[in-house]
């Protein structure tokens, strides 16, 4: 066994970042980038078009509310797809020298995403069941009510859809300003592991 | 510091984006809060209760269809069969104590379903055209007849000419002591498909089965503030109560997008169906409590067109059920809740 897999490698010079594990070199795969950005620009249009369709009784509240149901359904299915990918493939690794608290909150923080993205429409879903109002997809396909109507699930359901939107909202920035810092001001190749783009040597 | 000022700057231009999307930064918006707040009667909205129409009588039967539309629309519903009926007779007022007798505007809403799940959902009232051509001018007559200022009402009326026709209707028309002998009429004008793919502008009314009497409001007054409701359990006591349900077909020209103008009487006239109503049930306990006559809930076949009130109805109806069921919900009075 030789003294570098045993993590002891003597140098001739300082080592580099990319040396220590201070910066990453690790890629997520093509498909899981393509979801990434493809599911990112679904869930922001997602709590833009949800905010904006309850706050007018224009013409515009229909046409955004057609919208919300079958993207809603569409996030479902692509977040269950997302997390078997990263069952098989997993994630690359994060850089050494990020402090326990910040590691533990990137973990978490990124578990409460998945967590979102597949109870919202979950609930958003129960909500118009138990609202006793067909599930409209598009035209005349209607997906089944998954709960009987029920004033009591109801109000329950109609307060988490929107509590947890803003929580959800207040959570992609805090994703996109950790994201930026990695990429603006840590350059650790965290960044780039999901952008692509040669990461800081 | 170049990094950290960027940060800064997409957290606050999305902070701003999202707050301006969802109209907190827009009071005048359209919204439908702003209805319901217009709707508050001085003494606030009943406990559970509908936001507006607050009062009514729940009743069930069917809807048989002919067949005979199936020309203009290809729903399932108009399809011939039999298919179960839940409604509501109401009040046009956010009152849930309004006197029968006086209160001008009488309500009818039906959920029909069909065989597969096609579902049409409609609330109709007795009064010939609506009384303004526009959501924004309704809210602002809304918020008239809540005003103080005694010229309130005059205002909307100079700025909305056509108001001049619903307050002639209203204080002219004959009135009925009966909800089964009055006609229902849905004022919104809904795009058919038929099964040829051909579209068509359709309003939609329901004629009475039920010989109409005219009653002078004077012999209203005597009955009580609530015989309506009586009177109807009475009638369906001795037999079921039935109503045509007719489609008027839009000729090129009708005004498609302003319910204040009703379409000329030599329009095509479709009868889609007979509506029988065989019990009534109170409200509070009756199987159209939870529902939600929101109008945008159509079958396949039937859509909204470019009259703006289905989508304004279904924005504020939503409100009112998320509000109403909450009170439900928790069971008891709730003041902070009751403000809303």
């Amino acid at each position: 066994m030789s003294d570098a897999t045993r993590g002891t490698i003597r140098y001739g010079r300082a080592p580099s970042l990319l040396e220590r594990g201070e910066v990453v070199r690790g890629r997520f795969s093509p498909a899981q980038r393509v979801l990434h950005w493809g599911m990112a620009a679904c869930l922001l249009a997602m709590l833009f078009i949800g905010v904006g369709m309850v706050s007018t009784a224009r013409p515009v509240h229909l046409a955004l509310v057609s919208i919300h149901r079958p993207l809603g359904i569409a996030i479902l299915l692509l977040a269950l797809v997302r997390l078997a990918l990263r069952a098989r493939q997993g994630t690359p690794p994060l850089p050494r020298d990020l402090p326990v608290p910040v590691r533990l909150g990137a973990t978490l923080s990124h578990w409460a995403l998945y967590a979102s993205m597949i109870a919202m429409p979950l609930i958003g879903w129960a909500m118009v069941s138990a609202a006793g109002l067909p599930l409209v997809m598009w035209g005349g396909f209607h997906l089944p009510p998954i709960l009987s109507q029920s004033d009591a699930l109801h109000a329950v359901l109609w307060d988490a859809h929107r509590v947890i939107a803003y929580l959800l909202f207040a959570l992609i920035l805090a994703h996109v300003s950790a994201a930026l810092l990695h990429g603006l001001i840590r350059r650790d190749g965290v960044f780039e592991a999901m952008a692509g783009g040669r990461p800081p040597d | 510091m170049r990094g950290g000022a960027v940060i800064a700057g997409v957290v606050v231009v999305s902070v701003a984006a999202f707050a301006w999307v969802g109209g907190w930064l827009s009071p005048e918006r359209l919204s439908p809060e702003r209805f319901i707040a217009a709707l508050r009667p001085p003494g606030g909205f009943g406990y559970g209760d509908r936001r507006n129409h607050a009062k009514g009588v729940c009743v069930t039967g069917t809807f048989e269809a002919g067949g005979a539309a199936a020309a203009l629309s290809h729903a399932a519903i108009f399809q011939a069969g039999t298919y179960p009926l839940v409604g509501r007779f109401s009040l046009g007022s956010p009152d849930p104590a309004a006197p029968d007798a006086t209160t001008r505007v009488r309500g009818f809403g039906f959920d029909i379903v069909a065989t597969g799940g096609a579902e049409w959902r409609s609330a109709t009232i007795d009064v010939p055209f609506f009384p303004v051509g526009t959501p924004s001018a309704f809210l602002q007559l809304l918020q008239a007849s809540g005003s103080k200022d005694p010229d309130a009402i005059a205002k909307v009326a100079a700025a909305h000419p056509e108001l001049k026709a619903f307050g002639g209707w209203a204080k002219t028309a004959p009135w009925t002591g009966s909800f089964a002998e009055e006609q229902f009429n849905g004022l919104d004008a809904f795009v058919a498909t038929n099964a040829a793919g051909e579209q068509h502008f359709v309003r939609w009314s329901l004629l009475p089965g039920a010989t109409v009497r005219h009653i002078p409001p004077e012999a209203l007054s005597a009955k009580g503030s609530d015989f309506l409701d009586r009177e109807l359990r009475a009638r369906l006591a001795s037999g079921p109560l039935r109503w045509t349900l007719v489609l008027s077909q839009a000729a090129s020209g009708d005004p498609t997008s302003d319910p204040s103008q009703a379409w000329p009487g030599d329009r095509p006239k479709v009868t889609a169906g007979t509506i029988t109503l065989t019990a009534s049930t109170d409200n509070a306990k009756g199987p159209c409590r939870d529902v939600n006559f929101d109008p945008t809930v159509l079958p396949s076949g039937l859509a909204t067109g470019d009259d703006p009130f289905p989508a304004a109805r279904s924005a504020v109806y939503a409100v009112s059920y998320n509000r109403r069921t909450a009170q439900e919900a928790a069971g008891r009075h709730d003041t902070a809740r009751d403000e809303q």
